[in-house]
């Protein structure tokens, strides 16, 4: 049967129109922020360079699109249409009428869908396990940096151990489905979610040990929600069965959190060092302060513009290790939307079919330069200060 | 400085052995041994069958007892059939004697191959030769560029040529191998066709232009913008130093105060973030030479990995940490070497 096709016009108008849900969400967060931004502090300064607004609506245009992702992918992106397979940009699915806008992949599926929905994995996987990541490498980085000596010199050689590992190796190892038998991947996942849980309890504790009622109030929310999550992370036994993860999924977040942390332990070992020199530490040692207050409520809060920094960077690496990890076929499953697998998958028929390749590949660098962009301008703001 | 070498090797020998240690408790959990037994029989064998190959090859023995082997602290054993007590080599193809004997990394020997079939030493160092190549030409590339580039950007900052620059690299920072990869070869080999998009004849053939410059470009992009943004970051510090302003100042042309004053002061931290591109390159090559089908280390790691061959997986373990922290070292030390002010002790 021939199939009939739109012209490249149409492809561009579909293109917005698709995006529809997105734009309107992007033209309201964008008059807010015009309309208070003074009141805005660091995230309205941002709004004073050209590389900030782009790094900042790039990474909006992204988010939004994970979260209206069933509302503008017009098909579903595992299903097959076997008169679309290989289909050219801009073909019409004859049943229902709407158009196959970047084309069709060998198996006969959209690709502007499975591009809408790889990027839902994406904005969740690469945000939560930096943020796991930034958790553990803070914790551990405080003290190395604070108090030096034999407890830095064996977290660091540990640091420097996992940062020895070529991270290609380390996945080929670590994220295979042989392991998901053995019990490795819970262990390294109980031991990686404990650390926020220790993080905010410790936070709490120090600035608020004397006001009893308070601290009693926090640790409580603290341990039934870190809890809530942990048991339903780790166990996969959320009372309420809300919270759940495959145990693929839990194998990649728990190797990348693995591989990633390191690295925010050296940064905040680095800061630590630096800033345990200043007057205003020197103070809270004079006052008898605890070490951990003074490291969580007199260094961390200064160290925050190098960290927000990175944090921001670091999702950008995050995503590029997932793509590579897809891009290997290693923990996700070979037909799920996420940009890496859909880069292999497209990658090894180049020689036949281009389309099919190219909106994943476009879709991961524009995120991931959004998030430089918007790295370079925080970083442009901080220095001004 | 004696010392502070002594104590870094010392450390780097230390690493190594617990990554060699973790690598080698990885690769012989169950599912990877049934993995490996699997690929050395064929799908349809029974449980019975598995499990007799693998004692059979003494991979049933204590977990230690075979690290020691490998590490050549405790002899290997032959194959010794309970039956008729005639011993057999372990590996036929890879020249193992028939008798207990000392063939471990401390012995220089690496082990056999289940996967290729030959010594692990036969297979990895040809292919780490072949990488070599492909790192050299890389390098060729990368350095000049990105040092260009960095110097070009940070020599006014501020200025139209910086921020184009700038944005620049941080665009191709954000390019993965994988994704530049599909780039390259959509417009240079799908539509224009002027450059191949396999490298597989660079093994057989001999490198050429038509068939290196995709894997080349591919890999030195990701790394130009890095290294170009230090280079700018150093050379932007540079510029505002007095003793430019003296050179300036005293009636010195602009370009021959940043040849002659500035370009040497502005080179040294990029020199770092050079060698410390190394353990990023490792992984970049993986993905190229997957992408292109050249047959070089990264391909041997993949093809190593995923069929579970635990000697040539441990060799290129060994192999990769070496480069990393054998380049750490280089770039401690050359720092030193470089900048007068710093003093390692």
């Amino acid at each position: 049967m021939e199939l009939e096709y739109v012209g490249a016009f149409q492809i561009v108008l579909g293109f917005i129109r698709q995006f529809w849900p997105v734009w309107l969400a992007l033209a309201v967060v964008l008059a807010l922020t015009y309309a208070f931004k003074p009141r805005l502090g660091l995230y309205g300064q941002l709004f004073d360079s050209g590389v900030g607004i782009a790094g900042v609506v790039i990474c909006l245009f992204w988010m939004f699109t994970a979260i209206f992702a069933s509302f503008i992918a017009p098909f579903d992106p595992l299903g097959q249409i076997l008169v679309m397979k290989d289909a050219l940009p801009g073909a019409i699915e004859p049943v229902s009428g709407k158009i196959y806008l970047f084309g069709g992949d060998r198996l006969a599926r959209d690709v502007f869908s499975r591009m809408v929905f790889g990027s839902q994995i994406v904005l969740v996987i690469a945000p939560a396990a930096t943020l796991f990541a930034l958790m553990v490498g803070t914790t551990l980085g405080l003290p190395a940096g604070y108090y030096g000596g034999r407890i830095d010199s064996v977290l660091s050689f540990l640091a420097n151990l996992v940062l020895a590992f070529p991270v290609i190796l380390l996945f080929y190892l670590l994220v295979t489905p042989g392991i998901m038998d053995t019990p490795i991947p819970y262990g390294m996942a109980g031991v990686f979610f404990f650390f926020p849980i220790i993080f905010f309890c410790t936070l709490f504790y120090t600035r608020y040990k004397h006001r009893p009622r308070l601290l009693a109030v926090q640790i409580g929310l603290t341990l039934l929600i870190g809890g809530w999550i942990y048991a339903g992370l780790v166990f996969n036994a959320d009372p309420l069965g809300i919270i759940s993860i495959r145990p693929n999924e839990l194998n990649i977040f728990v190797a990348v959190v693995f591989a990633s942390s390191p690295g925010v332990f050296r940064i905040v070992r680095g800061l630590v060092m630096d800033i345990k020199t200043r007057d205003y530490v020197a103070a809270a040692q004079t006052r008898g302060e605890h070490a951990w207050y003074i490291m969580l409520w007199e260094v961390l809060p200064n160290a925050r513009g190098p960290l927000i920094v990175d944090v921001c960077l670091r999702i950008g690496y995050t995503t590029i290790l997932l793509g590579t990890l897809g891009y290997f076929g290693l923990g996700l499953a070979p037909e799920s939307p996420d940009w890496g697998t859909a880069i292999k998958e497209s990658s090894r028929l180049l020689r036949a079919n281009v389309h099919p390749a190219l909106p994943p590949v476009f879709a991961l660098m524009s995120f991931v330069l959004g998030l430089n962009l918007l790295a370079d301008a925080l970083r442009e703001q901080s220095l001004k200060d | 400085m004696l010392t502070f070498i002594t104590r870094r090797l010392g450390t780097m020998l230390l690493t190594m052995f617990c990554l060699t240690f973790v690598v080698f408790y990885m690769v012989n959990l169950e599912p990877n041994l049934k993995k490996l037994a699997i690929s050395q029989m064929d799908m349809r064998s029974s449980q019975q069958d598995i499990e007799a190959w693998l004692a059979r090859n003494g991979y049933r023995d204590a977990f230690f007892l075979r690290y020691g082997r490998w590490l050549g602290v405790v002899q290997k054993q032959p194959n010794v059939n309970a039956e008729t007590g005639q011993v057999t080599p372990r590996f036929s193809y890879c020249n193992e004697p028939a008798e207990p004997y000392y063939g471990g990394i401390l012995q220089g020997d690496f082990g056999c191959s289940t996967k290729f079939k030959t010594p692990v030493g036969a297979k990895l160092f040809p292919a780490l030769g072949a990488t070599g190549i492909l790192m050299f030409w890389v390098m060729v590339v990368m350095v000049p560029v990105s040092l260009l580039i960095g110097v070009l950007a940070g020599m006014r900052e501020g200025s139209r040529t910086d921020r184009s620059l700038s944005v620049a690299s941080i665009a191709t920072t954000a390019t993965p191998e994988y994704v530049s990869g599909v780039i390259f070869t959509v417009v240079f080999a799908s539509w224009l066709g002027v450059l191949n998009g396999s490298a597989a004849s660079a093994t057989s053939q001999g490198v050429t232009f038509y068939n290196f410059t995709l894997p080349v470009m591919t890999m030195a992009i990701y790394g130009i913008g890095y290294i170009a943004r230090m280079t700018r970051a150093s050379m932007v510090e540079v510029m505002t130093q007095q003793y430019i302003r003296t050179a300036r100042l005293k009636g010195l042309a602009f370009n021959a105060v940043v040849i002659k004053h500035a370009l040497r002061n502005a080179l040294i931290a990029p020199f770092t973030v050079i060698m410390l591109q190394f353990p990023w390159l490792l992984t970049g090559v993986v993905i190229v030479e997957v992408m292109f089908r050249y047959q070089g280390f990264g391909f041997t790691l993949v093809e190593a990995a995923s069929n579970n061959d635990i000697d040539l997986l441990l060799g290129c373990s060994l192999v990769s940490v070496f480069v990393v922290l054998a380049t750490q070292l280089i770039s401690d030390v050359g720092y030193a070497y470089l900048n007068p002010r710093i003093r390692v002790s």
